[in-house]
């Protein structure tokens, strides 16, 4: 069961970034949320009404960003977190009730939440404007501007760097190879490239990029992110990409070369804001404006990544450039908030799912189309990947644990509702007719005889539900739900492996619990009588 | 007791039932016999209202059955399957008293009939707190007799309660059957399609066959005076050893 959670939960996240976790935690473009949406727009609006129809069983009542409180957004990468941080620390300076989501998704979500107003602002790239929320390729700032403003958002200027894509070589070799620039690649064919598989298939990836510059390369590999730092170190490759602001870059002493033919689109990064926050705290947007450049950028990330610690490494930061010492704190002490929080999620959603499934599953249990339709449309929400889910609530519930419980729900429904629904088609005809024949009402046949004699395959649906469940709340952790996946995904992001584990093993210990728990259940709730071992005549 | 005319039943175009009269009388075993599929646990069902007649009408003991009636009509007979329809999830003792605690009957009453219920089909006290599946199949099918007398029902309705039992226990309750009925004076409903036990049991026996009643009497009307070669052939299909 622990490996069947680990598999499970991994591969979840993985879906949604379409790369592996250690790629996608600097990359600032929230790629992963527009393949997301688009999986998404493409489903039957007839499953958004059944989504639809099914939050009305929980009342949500979204924070806005009111009064004197301002809440920062931020994007699942370091960069990201790292800006969130800055920009709490100096609204917080200012007086203002400041909150930071930490990480809560990629673009879509982030801009749906700053639409709703869930949070006031959030750090945003230039490139990501125009493609992903403007949908305008080329467009000038000025254009940029006025079309954010229609729909009530400013943006500010922009903070100084720029995080786009890049190519790196180790120093030491570029500069025995005399080779600065892209152009300079042209001269050295049989150098050894590792980009990412990601970047490989791209529009603006590998083989644009080569045609662009009329650049020919053999010997090309697609490695992970990750590896592909440590192949270059250890030279079995010689060239990778990467976004110009990784902390790698200075940690290795790998050189960025310059893309003379400006092929890689411009990803400025700046704040996005509601035009209705406090005009000081707008005005305190602003004075980062220009303030942090790609050196500075790198080493912010790098102390982050570091000191695994984002507010820590937003703490050195000053406008004029100071720096200050802080210590990492530990997650281990946030366990029982976790705890507490991930129980929440699950209790909550469970019981939902069981008040809600069970009647479902009875009336799914009849003949007749609609049962069809009840195991089809719960079958339908199990498809669709959990984060998905979960995005396609934002927009309608804010973020937070409210959608996280309503995601949760009907993702733990089709358990419960195929197994209620199996467990009393499975009871024989003989025993119906008896039900019947006694003169039993037919509520009383469902309670006295149906429900009892099902009551294993129900519990034995619940029981999936629970344990898929507690796997799944730890993507609340992305939507700022809390939970274990907090240190989860704090830790993906950190590339820190410790950090990871102190969500994972609470949340597969918890599985286990659950499980375990059930099998205490089972003895209680299922009649004696069906656990018998049957009597020779 | 029971009244049934024109009674017919279909399942689109296959006719389970044709139109048929037919009175069960007080008191007495009327035994409903027949090859498979002769339309006899149809009959059966239509008496209980398990399933609804296509045409005809149904009146027990004077009143005509309607949907509205049903429940009532139910709690004033009892049924009784092949394997019982015990429900697994709950002891004998629960499964006979089930109904009467619904209808909140006296507890001191409902365990008075119940001792009496287990005098009456020789059922072991102990074992009424034993579960279907610890019960053997002779055991099961007194319980469910219990169960189907517990509420003193009009009539009693039997539908091959001894099909799946081994000969020797078969024999045993075939006896203690008829000294039940006889001792409560019990109008009985009962469908076989074992002849020697048709004969056993039944003051009327009712030979059906493709949905049709073919010859109403005693044993001896049908054996002396079939109305049909099939009776004959039926009679004559059944044989005893002593034709062996």
């Amino acid at each position: 069961m622990i490996s069947e959670w680990l598999r499970s939960n991994p591969n979840n996240t993985f879906d949604l970034f379409d790369r592996p976790p250690a790629v996608e935690n600097r990359h600032p473009r929230g790629l992963q949320s527009a393949s997301l949406w688009t999986k998404n727009s493409n489903r039957n609006p007839l499953l958004l009404l059944f989504l639809l129809g099914a939050m009305i069983f929980v009342a949500a009542m979204p924070l806005r960003a009111t009064g004197q409180s301002v809440a920062v957004g931020s994007k699942k990468f370091t960069e990201s977190y790292v800006l969130g941080e800055i920009v709490k620390k100096l609204l917080t300076t200012q007086g203002f009730k400041t909150t930071h989501d930490q990480g809560m998704g990629g673009t879509i979500i982030l801009w749906q939440a700053l639409l709703h107003g869930d949070i006031g602002c959030y750090p945003e790239y230039t490139g990501t404007i125009g493609e992903e929320i403007l949908k305008q390729k080329n467009l000038s700032p000025e254009a940029m501007r006025a079309a954010l403003q229609k729909q009530g958002i400013g943006m500010t200027g922009e903070l100084g760097f720029n995080n786009t894509y890049a190519l790196v070589m180790l120093r030491s070799k570029a500069e025995k190879l005399g080779i600065k620039t892209i152009s300079d690649l042209k001269k050295h064919p049989e150098l050894r490239a590792g980009p990412t598989p990601e970047f490989l298939g791209r529009q603006d990836g590998w083989t644009p990029l080569l045609a662009h510059y009329g650049i020919t390369m053999s010997d090309v590999h697609g490695i992970e992110h990750g590896l592909g730092y440590t192949a270059l170190k250890n030279d079995q490759i010689d060239l990778k990409e990467c976004y110009s602001t990784d902390a790698k870059i200075a940690k290795y002493d790998l050189i960025v070369l310059d893309d003379d033919l400006h092929f890689f689109p411009q990803y400025k990064a700046l704040f996005l804001y509601r035009l209705d926050m406090p005009a000081k705290a707008i005005a305190t947007l602003k004075t980062l404006e220009g303030k942090i450049d790609g050196a500075r950028m790198i080493a912010l990330n790098a102390l982050a990544e570091k000191e695994k610690d984002y507010a820590a490494a937003a703490a050195t930061f000053s406008l004029d450039g100071t720096t200050a010492n802080t210590a990492a704190k530990s997650l281990l002490s946030d366990i029982p908030r976790l705890t507490k929080q991930h129980l929440t999620l699950v209790g909550f959603s469970m019981l939902l799912a069981i008040v809600v499934g069970i009647p479902l599953g009875i009336l799914a249990s009849r003949p007749g189309p609609l049962g069809g339709f009840l195991l089809g449309a719960t079958g339908v929400v199990q498809t669709i990947p959990q984060l998905a889910l979960l995005a396609l609530f934002i927009p309608l519930l804010g973020i937070g644990p409210n959608t996280a419980i309503v995601a949760l729900f009907l993702y733990s429904l089709l358990p419960i509702v195929r197994n209620t629904a199996t467990g009393l088609q499975d009871i024989p005809g003989p025993i119906r007719e008896s039900a019947a024949a006694l003169g039993l009402e037919p509520f009383a046949q469902l309670q006295k005889v149906f429900l009892p004699m099902a009551s294993r395959t129900i519990l034995a649906g619940i029981k999936t539900s629970a344990v898929i469940n507690v796997g799944a709340a730890t993507l609340a952790g992305l939507i700022g739900g809390g939970g274990y996946g907090e240190p989860i995904n704090s830790g993906l992001n950190l590339n820190d492996t410790s950090m990871i584990l102190q969500g994972a093993i609470p949340a597969a210990l918890l599985a286990l619990l659950v499980q375990f728990g059930f099998d205490l259940f089972d003895r209680v709730l299922i009649p004696k009588g069906l656990r018998l071992p049957p009597a020779r005549d | 007791m029971i009244q049934l005319d024109n009674v017919s039943k279909k399942y689109g175009e296959m006719t389970a039932l044709a139109p048929t009269n037919l009175t069960i009388e007080s008191g007495k075993t009327t035994v409903l016999i027949g090859p498979s599929g002769c339309g006899k646990s149809t009959l059966l069902r239509l008496m209980l209202g398990l399933i609804e007649p296509t045409s005809g009408t149904i009146d027990f003991n004077g009143k005509r059955v309607t949907r509205s009636g049903l429940l009532e009509l139910r709690r004033r007979v009892g049924y009784v399957i092949q394997d019982g329809g015990l429900f697994p999830h709950l002891t004998a003792r629960q499964n006979v008293l089930l109904m009467a605690e619904r209808l909140k009957q006296e507890p001191v009453k409902s365990r008075d009939r119940l001792r009496e219920l287990c005098r009456l089909t020789r059922f072991p006290l102990e074992g009424l707190l034993r579960y279907p599946v610890e019960l053997s199949g002779g055991q099961r099918q007194r319980v469910s007799l219990m169960r189907a007398l517990m509420l003193v029902p009009d009539v009693l309705l039997l539908d091959e309660p001894l099909g799946a039992l081994d000969p020797l226990v078969r024999a045993g309750l075939q006896t203690d059957l008829k000294a039940i009925f006889a001792e409560l004076k019990q109008t009985v409903v009962l469908v076989t399609h074992d002849m020697p036990e048709a004969g056993y049991f039944g003051d009327t026996i009712v030979l059906l066959s493709e949905g049709h009643i073919v010859q109403q009497g005693s044993l001896a009307d049908l054996r002396d005076r079939p109305a049909a070669p099939f009776v004959t052939d039926f009679l004559n299909a059944q044989r005893s050893l002593v034709q062996i």
